[in-house]
């Protein structure tokens, strides 16, 4: 379970929420909201105050790479560092045998997307391989940031499909989204940003 | 063979070429008139000064003397590191760096090479040591200021993809090892340059100036195949601390990156 206690981010209010595993919380709010600082400060990739805690562990009791192995940040646009997508997945530690193959499937990608070099690939095949990429280790809670902005409706489809099965076994999910049917569909709590941040803001369950 | 020196009327003689760059500011309207006069000022001034502070301490033979101009140049190249860069790093602690880190090759390489190679009669003659000091700083401080500008240019460039390796749990020398890799490789591209060409389009100032004072070329030759061994080796060093340093300062403990730290165009 992620708990989220105080957190301060430049002028957004102070955020208090949890998520437990198996739940999918959105946060929904107009662009400029804070959407994505919110994402990146939970992954601690920006400073900021306040406590946050993996199963009882706060962020600081454990080194970044730790934490970040954990609480998996997925950006809404992807980087890559490689020619093609395979040297990316070669960071990945002891991959279990067949798991990438299995999540490429899911995502109804073919396996030889992984030699092609990365600026022949599509930008919604881009942003499948990176979510392929980022569940490769097995993180506890993933962190989505617009995973479907640049995918057609089959393709947000099998996403969708795959983050449910993701919940299923247990993990927790953040997802940042411009998508109320998207929402609709995987939420189940929500927290909703102001435009202007105010005092005091915390996820309420949806009814 | 004899050394010819030159007299004030010479020199005022070779100041004559000056009306050039003057007539050509003033013809093409570059408005470079008043930065001839200061640099001009500045040279004739900083090099009178340098030869006659150098005339004394060669006179003195005393370490203290000679260690304290060393360290006067240290300082001196410290913050030339700082002030040759587009976007250098905020705080003191990337001056403390560069300086100690210049420090430390200056004084490595200049020992070795003047100390264990050259081994004049008394080891600390500031004739031997401070020229070559000099040389070893400035081109060590040439290929850090390469490194560091290349590093925050490609880190600020390139946060997308660092901060997706931090993301997947990357250590912070990891996510960096592709920007360390480009500027490492620019920091030392210009010594193995000059290795490869020395000789052929010009002759190197030192061995200019000693065959100007008379010293057989072959011998010359020699002193000049020494001093680029040594500025290579502190180069290298240079480049690599540099590029180490910079990837500490632009990242913190918690292997965040942290662009921040890098000051605005200005």
């Amino acid at each position: 379970m992620l708990r989220v206690e105080h957190l301060r981010i430049g002028d957004l209010s102070p955020l208090t929420f949890k998520v437990a595993d198996g739940e999918c919380l959105a946060i929904e709010g107009p662009s400029g909201s804070g959407k994505t600082r919110i994402l990146r400060a939970i992954a601690d990739l920006d400073p900021s105050q306040g406590l946050i805690f993996l199963d009882g562990a706060e962020r600081n009791e454990m080194p970044a790479s730790d934490w970040r192995h954990h609480v998996r940040y997925c950006a809404a646009e992807p980087s890559w560092w490689t020619e093609t997508a395979q040297g990316a997945f070669a960071d990945t530690e002891k991959p279990e045998a067949g798991r990438l193959q299995r999540l490429l499937a899911a995502l109804g990608l073919a396996g030889s997307l992984l030699n092609r070099p990365l600026s022949m690939v599509s930008t919604g095949e881009r942003q499948r391989l990176a979510l392929a990429r980022a569940l490769m280790d097995d993180p506890k809670i993933l962190l989505l940031d617009e995973p479907t902005a640049a995918l057609d409706p089959q393709a947000t489809a099998l996403v969708e499909e795959l983050i449910k099965y993701q919940l299923l076994s247990g993990r927790g999910v953040i997802l940042a989204s411009h998508n109320r049917a998207q929402i609709e569909r995987l939420a189940h709590v929500r927290l909703l940003l102001p435009k202007r941040p105010r005092a005091g803001t915390t996820a309420e369950h949806a009814a | 063979m004899s050394y010819v020196p030159l007299t004030t009327t010479d020199l005022m003689l070779a100041a004559t070429l000056l009306i050039i760059n003057a007539a050509i500011s003033w013809f093409f309207r570059l408005q470079l008139e008043k930065s001839i006069a200061i640099a001009v000022v500045r040279m004739v001034v900083q090099l009178a000064l340098i030869g006659v502070v150098l005339k004394f301490i060669f006179a003195q033979t005393s370490p203290t003397w000679t260690a304290m101009l060393g360290l006067v140049m240290i300082v001196g190249a410290g913050i030339e590191v700082m002030t040759r860069q587009t976007r250098p790093l905020r705080g003191w602690q990337a001056f403390g760096l560069q300086t100690a880190t210049l420090f430390f090759i200056g004084i490595t390489v200049t020992g070795l090479g003047v100390g264990i190679i050259i081994g004049p009669d008394p080891w600390y003659a500031a004739r031997y040591v401070l020229p070559i000091l000099g040389m070893v700083l400035g081109n060590t401080l040439t290929g850090m200021c390469l490194v560091l500008d290349t590093m925050t240019e490609t880190a600020s460039r390139e946060r997308g993809a660092i901060e997706a390796r931090l993301a997947l749990g990357a250590h912070r020398f990891k996510a960096m090892s592709n920007v360390l890799h480009v500027a490492m490789r620019t920091g030392m591209i210009p010594i193995l340059n000059a290795m490869a060409t020395t000789g052929i389009v010009a002759l190197p100032g030192m061995m200019t100036g000693q065959i100007l004072a008379g010293v057989d070329p072959v011998e010359a030759a020699k002193y000049q195949v020494l001093i680029m061994f040594l500025i290579a080796g502190a180069t290298a060093l240079g480049v690599v601390c540099a590029g180490v340093g910079a990837i500490v300062l632009l990242t913190d403990d918690r292997h965040r990156l942290r662009l921040d730290r890098i000051r605005k165009k200005s």
